[in-house]
């Protein structure tokens, strides 16, 4: 089985992004794969595991992107591929999934293509979708469990009052929720085999994309402002034994937020 | 229709659903702002008829009801192709959906394909002349970004509880549009089966008031405390990833980053530290409650109402203080 992960580079989730000059402030920003791309990955190489074959993932990004993609092999990935070029700087989440496609055509075919339900960055959640769309295959969004059953996959979804099961014809894309499966701990032996690797990186003319077509240029949106989140006012805290605390609190549940 | 903002709705059987109103309401102060009109539409597969009139009442000048047999069940596919043939039949400047698990699936399809810029889960959408500008919250929270959005339509997803919810007018009513959907081809991915989580009470997208519990609530027994008081005022049950990750709790109330985004009226957070990963989901509440008997726990830092105290004193002292409230009336 054929199995492409798209990864995504991002922001450290854990970390405290600040603003400024509506931008963020990347000094002393650490980069990390997009943790729900974490999921894409595990259950790829768990995929692997059952059916045999390989998993390739696949990063458009600046070059620092090949540590996260480094990092993310490490966890028992065979093949990791740098999608990078000056051109790309700026595109949107529709120019990315064009970059993508292209890029998962020239890496062979596919059975499976895995990505996160959203980055965690932009919050934007298109870029799998737009993919699946451009390469004119079905795909799952919000899966959180997954089985495949000969030419066809069975997967559990989130979806409002409950779980919608799907069957998806294969080849498709499917994206992770955090749910779908606990990520392992690279092993030492493919952290090592890791450092050996090396990455290719593919650009706009090993891809056949004009450059006219994607990069900031084309981009159909733009950022006018990033400013940090209003504070909220600072809150009350009620004061006195239990008691009162509460007979405060049911007022004001009455009285000012009136729920009551 | 030059202008038009289309509103595809979402329902549940012959209920129109609050995300709907809210969408309509964002629509209506965008249609004004560009002088355009509302168009609602519903997909489906029929005996949509019923839901044109709370439409209409609520403000949409136009109901397109888009109807197929191949919509019965959902298949992002065939809603995909219906939903472009909605777009062609209405050619609105900007397309609203909900960013529901349906929305947040169905609109990038329809931007791939249609080539247009695609916001989602906006918190605000505004014109500036006759520029589309969204406000989204980005970087988990840590960010606003007001972002212009350059094609024509334009496709956002809109976020619950950002506006408030349209209200109904007994004069009005809607033109109906029937708009018959065809689709050509099986969908790859397909519906088989819809295990629905039974519950008595709303989901916390849905719940003007949401009671939350988290670690501090001490084992998953302990929940019948915040299920008390949710009953009580007939709010939703929420919870934190740590008591997620446990398994006390089910994953559809996690309310996070990684779970739901919500903006209730009124948020009360029981046994919660207020982890920024926990805020992104829930700090736009209007009204947020803290109960933790750590004063410093950063849940403070956003509570409008904080007690310093442990839940299992100040929980049912409140339940019981409420049930007196509401019993007076
Ligand atoms: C990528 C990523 C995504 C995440 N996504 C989410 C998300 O979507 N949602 C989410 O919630 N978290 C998320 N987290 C986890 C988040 O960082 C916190 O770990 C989590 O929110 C903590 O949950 P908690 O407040 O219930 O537990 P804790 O942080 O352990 O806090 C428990 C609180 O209860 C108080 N307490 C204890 N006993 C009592 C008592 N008897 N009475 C009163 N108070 C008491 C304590 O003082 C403490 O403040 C994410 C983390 C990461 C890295
Ligand atoms: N630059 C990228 N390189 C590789 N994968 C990406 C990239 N951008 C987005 N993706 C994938 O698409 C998913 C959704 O991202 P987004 O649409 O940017 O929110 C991510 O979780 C990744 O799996």
């Amino acid at each position: 089985m054929n199995i492409i992960v798209l990864v995504k580079s991002v922001p450290d989730p854990a970390a405290k992004v600040g603003v400024r000059d509506n931008k963020i402030v990347e000094d002393g920003l650490a980069w990390e794969a997009n943790p729900y791309d974490e999921n894409a990955v595990e259950e790829a190489i768990r995929l692997k595991e059952k059916y045999g074959g390989k998993v390739t993932l696949i990063t458009l990004g600046p070059k620092r992107a090949e540590e996260t993609l480094k990092k993310m092999l490490a966890l028992g990935a065979d093949e990791g591929i740098l999608v990078s070029d000056p051109a790309f700087e700026g595109s949107d989440e529709l120019a990315t999934a064009r970059i993508l496609a292209a890029a998962i055509e020239k890496a062979g075919g596919y059975d499976v293509i895995w990505a996160g339900w959203t980055g965690v960055d932009w919050n934007q959640g298109i870029v799998a979708q737009a993919v699946a769309e451009y390469l004119g295959v079905p795909h799952v969004s919000f899966v959180t469990k997954f089985e495949v059953n000969g030419q066809t996959a069975r997967c559990e979804t989130e979806v409002e009052g409950g779980r919608e099961i799907i069957e998806v014809d294969l080849p498709a894309v499917l994206t992770a929720m955090q749910t779908l499966n606990e990520v392992r701990y690279a092993s030492l032996k493919n952290i090592m085999a890791v450092k050996r690797k090396t990455i290719p990186t593919w650009g706009a003319a090993d891809l056949g994309i004009n450059p006219a077509e994607v990069g900031k240029g084309a981009a159909h949106h733009h950022l006018m402002k990033l400013i940090p989140p209003p504070e909220r006012a600072a809150g009350r805290v009620l004061k006195g034994a239990p008691e009162e605390t509460v007979q405060e609190l049911v007022r004001a549940l009455r009285e000012e937020v009136k729920v009551l | 229709m030059a202008n038009s903002i289309l509103v595809i709705a979402e329902y549940r059987g012959d209920n129109v659903k609050r995300i709907t109103f809210e969408m309509l309401q964002a629509g209506r102060q965008l249609a004004t702002a560009l002088g355009g009109s509302v168009v609602a539409a519903a997909l489906g597969s029929g005996g949509l008829a019923g839901l044109a009139g709370p439409l209409g009442q609520a403000g949409a000048e136009e109901v397109i009801l888009a109807e197929s047999p191949d919509l019965a069940d959902y298949a992002v596919e065939s809603y995909t192709d219906a939903l472009q043939q909605v777009i062609d039949a209405a050619n609105p400047s900007v397309v609203i959906l909900a960013a529901s698990p349906r929305g947040r699936d169905l609109s990038p399809r329809i931007a791939a394909r249609l080539g247009v810029a695609l916001a989602s889960d906006v918190t605000a959408i505004e014109a500036s002349g006759s520029q589309i500008v969204v406000t989204r919250p980005v970087f988990s929270g840590n960010a606003i970004a007001s972002v212009a959005l350059e094609t024509t339509p334009t496709i956002v997803t809109l976020r619950a509880g950002s506006y408030p919810p349209a209200q109904a007018e007994a004069g009005r009513a809607a033109k109906v549009t029937r708009l018959p959907i065809n689709i050509e081809y099986a969908p790859g991915a397909r519906a088989v089966e819809f295990k629905e989580v039974k519950s008595e009470r709303p989901d916390v997208t849905e719940a003007s008031i949401v009671v939350a519990g988290g670690r501090g609530m001490g084992a998953p027994e302990h929940f019948d405390k915040i299920e008390e008081l949710a009953d009580l005022l007939g709010a939703a049950v929420g919870a934190s990833r740590a008591v997620v990750d446990a398994g006390w709790r089910p994953y559809g109330e996690q309310v996070g980053q990684t779970g739901k985004t919500i903006s209730p009226k009124l948020y009360i957070a029981c046994g919660i530290s207020g982890a920024i990963q926990h805020l992104v989901g829930m700090k736009t509440s209007k009204y947020i409650v803290a109960i933790n008997k750590d004063p410093e726990a950063p849940i403070f830092k956003v509570a409008d109402y904080g007690i310093v105290g442990d839940v299992f004193t100040v929980l049912p002292l409140l339940t019981a203080e409420v049930k007196k409230a509401k019993t007076q009336g």
